[in-house]
């Protein structure tokens, strides 16, 4: 524990040392990066010892804060949340060091560290809290910490109206989060975690869940309340958005799992919810995605699919559970946890690789890169491993929790009765849905970004990231490839995690699991085997014949263009026609009227469902009525104190009644 | 090694470019002609191995991983079809959610190849492949779901073995894996092999600019995509005669896949081409199929 805290320790001096010397941009961005790699690197150390032994560390001491003490605990739970804050971070922070040098000469580079070791150590800080004060002013300073690293650019028009939605959105999460607390610490006579679990009868407890649903759903950007996703990822400098889509919206996740296990035994309606705002999520989040233009927003849209996978898996686990049937709840919870670990790493990298993109090309608009794996070789491959990953396809590590969770539901559906059976293969149905349309939408962001030719000069000027950068993608990509062929091992050892959460034992299931996910791995061997025979099979046919090259086959047409090859609106121009009813795209057409053929324009663009038919309303309707309150205050000081006047009478007359 | 286990590999590797021949034969059949040798695809494979190859200057080393990685994942999907009754090579308890994402593998391979020529109409080709698989998908395995709940088991080799044509939610998922099928290998009437106009072509168009051994690769994969799938549909019609009766069950599957063949081959002389955009609508049909096949089991 104490290691622990030196990490976090670590941590927030090296970013307040990064603050000092603030007009030093190269000093503060070493010792801020620095800082954060050493702290989460000692930090690590106790993660992996509590998540292999299974063992219990805590610390606990009186503070001055009422109901409760300070205490800080680290079980397996916590700790599997860890490890990806401490691995991500230290990643992101190696990248953001050389990312953060193109604003070197207009940016305060150590007061953007300085929030980024807040938003590290906060985030650590969420996992470990044992108190709901302590809790809550984690939960704030992570978000504020990350409200001023989006607002980082503040230049900028669309990046102040980003952080602001940002803002609002996450307290009005915290909102939730209080009422839930306080109900929690009325009925447990502390605001301490551990007198909190099992304490709540019915209906509290369903109060209970649906507030932290919204409250922690918020931050994880569960749909409806996704709208500052898409608007706050693509502001934030790229390794910031790593560190917020990766992590950063994996600690409402953890909320909803820790307020899970306090509350005990669900019923079963709870599940269906869970499984139905999952299946929701992703479908929209993915086709949403497929709609953008801009390569972070369809990552930004791609968190959200994911976080309705992560969302798809608790609820199989809490159907199971609520239904007792064990390796139904054991194979959901377990497959949604370690997709949070999973995403966390392919979507690090996918950001990453985005962010290096638009350094090389100063550009996010899909439609106009192309061509850059000659380019940017290394970015290529580590972003195709991403796409791979985020696709759900073997081998690599996405895949191993969708099959645990496609495992979960079959299981379900194919042995119990109807009331179970049926959302259990709408999560079925969904995962399919989801998993073609995120192939779609990553063929599109890699293919039209990184292959084909340039379609702008900028593009074709584009070169490969400073060795900084490249290095933690390498790291996060061989991550991926790695942990896809370990899934026997990584699937047991997460045992402790999941009896936490459910109360019962998960190492027998877990292992026979892992046993059938040793299967995929031979199956994977297999299929890298086969590649390198087949490989070396055609090197063998074409030696010693003639291998030519050309230009690319346009039917007969020898000078293509650039301009002439499909572009991301074109290749998702079917699947968004077919969903049009939900994705509501407005397009405009512009054509010459006259007789000959002239320049003509087509524009296509895809505004937020939620954020434009229930947020404006909702906030325009607020500005509204509390515009009519303005009539209040009119700015005459005769008037203010004519309402000192009055309040005053109305108290004395209160007070003599 | 069994033998039995590999049987399906073996018939499969052997016999698979064999159904292009003869879906071809029974069209030419259907329109009076003669029609090309039965062994053709095996010439065409065998003279695009023995040619040199042409890549565009505009493609990068994915172009040339594309078919090599389709044809390792579609090889990989066939470890996991056994011949009924016996077990495959690969086979293990979840085996059908392999099947399905491996087949997605090569897919996702196949139109990043077909992007990085960077030609519209190939762009064009991996659009709607992406789209109509991403249909697709939903429908296989709902499909696979409910055999599986019929037979109690979530491993393709136990699945395949437990079922015969019983009951009425088995034919329903065999006429949404039939479409998923048809689909999946780019017949009628989803996409005319035999089109010569590049802009009406799915399958076809992706793999344009492939030549020499990358094409022949192409050639077999395709092929033996229509072999896996098609050897689930008939291994969940064949009744099972025991694993000791293992020629009598590959002699069983080899006929069926045959007879296969020439079903498709009639279908496609009597079928038009849908028009685009009703393929949405057919796929989503065989995705309802399998649903309401799913509730029937559920009685």
């Amino acid at each position: 524990m104490l290691l622990l805290l030196l990490a976090l320790g670590i941590i927030v001096i090296s970013g307040c040392g990064a603050l000092t010397v603030c007009t030093r941009p190269r000093l503060s961005s070493c010792i801020g990066a620095g800082g954060t790699v050493l702290g989460c690197a000692v930090g690590m150390i106790p993660a992996l010892e509590v998540l292999l032994q299974g063992t219990i560390q805590s610390l606990r001491c009186a503070w001055s804060m009422p109901c409760g003490s300070f205490f800080i605990e680290l079980d397996p739970l916590s700790a599997f949340f860890l490890l990806p804050v401490f691995l991500l971070s230290a990643l992101a922070a190696v990248y953001g060091g050389q990312y953060l040098m193109k604003y070197k000469d207009t940016k305060r580079l150590g007061v953007a560290w300085f929030f980024y070791t807040l938003l590290v150590a906060s985030m650590a800080m969420v996992c470990l809290a044992r108190n709901a004060v302590l809790f809550l002013i984690a939960w704030e300073i992570m978000a504020l910490a990350s409200f001023f690293l989006v607002a980082f650019e503040n230049e900028k028009a669309e990046v102040r109206r980003a952080s602001w939605i940002y803002m609002v959105a996450t307290h009005l999460g915290t909102a939730c989060l209080l009422p839930m607390f306080l109900i929690f610490g009325a009925h447990a006579g502390s605001l301490d975690f551990d007198r909190f679990a099992h304490s709540l009868p019915q209906p509290l407890a369903s109060i209970c869940f649906i507030l932290a649903l919204i409250g922690f759903g918020t931050k994880a950007g569960i749909i409806p309340f996704h709208v500052w996703l898409p608007e706050a990822h693509p502001a934030a400098p790229s390794h910031v958005s790593a560190l917020m889509s990766g992590i950063m919206i994996k600690t409402g996740i953890y909320g909803i799992v820790r307020m899970l296990a306090f509350l005990g035994m669900p019923a079963l309606w709870w599940g269906w919810l869970v499984l139905a705002i999952g299946i929701i999520s992703g479908v929209l989040g993915v086709l949403f995605a497929l709609a953008q233009h801009d390569l972070k927003g369809l990552l930004a849209y791609h968190s959200v699919e994911n976080i309705g996978i992560i969302m798809m898996g608790l609820g199989v686990g809490l159907i199971g559970w609520s239904a007792g049937v064990p390796s139904v709840a054991i194979l959901g919870m377990a497959g949604g946890l370690l997709h949070v670990v999973n995403h966390a790493m392919f979507k690090g990298l996918l950001f990453l690789g985005a962010g290096s993109v638009f350094q090389a090309a100063h550009t996010r608009e899909i439609d106009h890169l192309g061509g850059l794996i000659k380019k940017m070789p290394y970015t290529g491959a580590c972003f195709l491993i991403g796409a791979v990953a985020i696709s759900g396809l073997p081998p690599l590590n996405g895949f191993l929790s969708e099959f645990l969770i496609y495992l979960g539901s079959l299981r379900g559906a194919i042995s119990m009765g109807a009331d179970v059976a049926v959302p259990l293969i709408g999560a079925v149905a969904g995962l399919a849905l989801i998993g073609g349309l995120a192939a779609a939408c990553f063929t599109k962001a890699f293919g039209i970004v990184f292959l084909g030719e340039p379609r702008s000069q900028a593009a074709a000027n584009a070169h490969e990231s400073r060795p900084l950068m490249v290095a933690p993608m390498l790291l996060l990509a061989a991550g991926c490839l790695v942990a896809g062929f370990l899934g026997m091992y990584i699937v047991p050892a997460m045992s402790e995690v999941v009896s936490g959460i459910l109360g019962f034992d998960a190492g027998h299931e877990l292992k026979i699991a892992g046993g059938y996910l040793g299967s995929v791995t031979i199956a994977s061997i297999a299929l890298l085997l086969v590649v390198a025979c087949l490989t070396l099979l055609r090197r063998f046919l074409l030696s010693g014949k003639e291998v030519g090259s050309g230009a690319t086959w346009d039917c007969g047409y020898a000078a293509p263009s650039s301009r002439m090859q499909y572009s991301a609106s074109s290749f998702a121009q079917p699947i968004t026609d077919l969903f049009k009813m939900v994705l509501r795209t407005e397009k405009r057409l512009q054509l010459s009227e006259q007789y000959f053929p002239a320049a003509g324009a087509f524009k296509t663009h895809t505004l937020d469902a939620g954020f434009e038919k229930i947020y404006r309303p909702l906030f325009e309707g607020a500005k509204c009525l509390f515009a009519r309150c303005a009539v209040l205050q009119h700015g005459s000081m005769h008037l203010y104190v004519l309402y000192i006047v009055i309040t005053l009478l109305g108290l004395l007359v209160w007070l003599v009644r | 090694m069994q033998t039995e286990a590999y049987m399906n590999l073996f018939l499969g590797l052997a016999f698979a470019p064999l159904l292009g021949g003869i879906i071809n034969r029974i069209k030419a059949a259907f329109a009076g002609r003669t029609g090309q040798p039965l062994l053709q695809q095996y010439y065409d494979m065998y003279k695009n191995i023995r040619k040199g190859a042409v890549y565009s200057r505009t493609t990068s080393w994915l172009f040339r991983a594309g078919p090599i990685v389709g044809l390792a994942s579609v090889l990989i999907a066939l470890a996991l079809v056994p011949v009924n009754g016996s077990t495959a090579p690969l086979a293990f308890t979840g085996d059908l959610i392999l099947f399905a994402y491996a087949l997605g593998l090569m897919r996702f391979f196949t139109v990043l190849a077909a992007l990085d020529t960077g030609s519209s109409f190939e762009g064009m080709g991996a659009s709607r492949e992406v789209f109509f698989s991403a249909l697709a998908e939903p429908a296989l395995l709902l499909g696979l779901a409910t055999v599986a709940r019929r037979a109690g088991t979530l491993s393709l080799s136990e699945l395949l073995a437990a079922t015969s044509v019983t009951s009425p939610e088995l034919v329903l998922v065999l006429a949404a894996l039939g479409i998923v099928f048809l689909c999946e290998n780019a017949r009628i009437p989803f996409d005319d092999p035999n089109t010569h106009l590049e802009l009406t072509m799915i399958h076809e168009v992706m793999v344009l600019d492939h030549s020499g051994p990358d094409f022949a690769f192409i050639q077999y994969g395709a092929a033996l995509k229509v072999w896996v799938l098609g050897s689930v549909i008939v291994g969940l019609i064949l009744p099972v005669a025991g694993g000791k009766f293992l020629l009598l069950n590959s002699a069983a599957l080899l006929g069926c896949m045959f007879m296969l063949a020439v079903i498709v081959g009639i279908i496609e002389s009597t079928m038009a081409r849908l028009r685009l955009l009703r393929v949405p609508q057919l796929l989503v049909a065989a995705g309802a199929l399998s649903l309401f096949a799913f509730i029937l089991s559920m009685r």
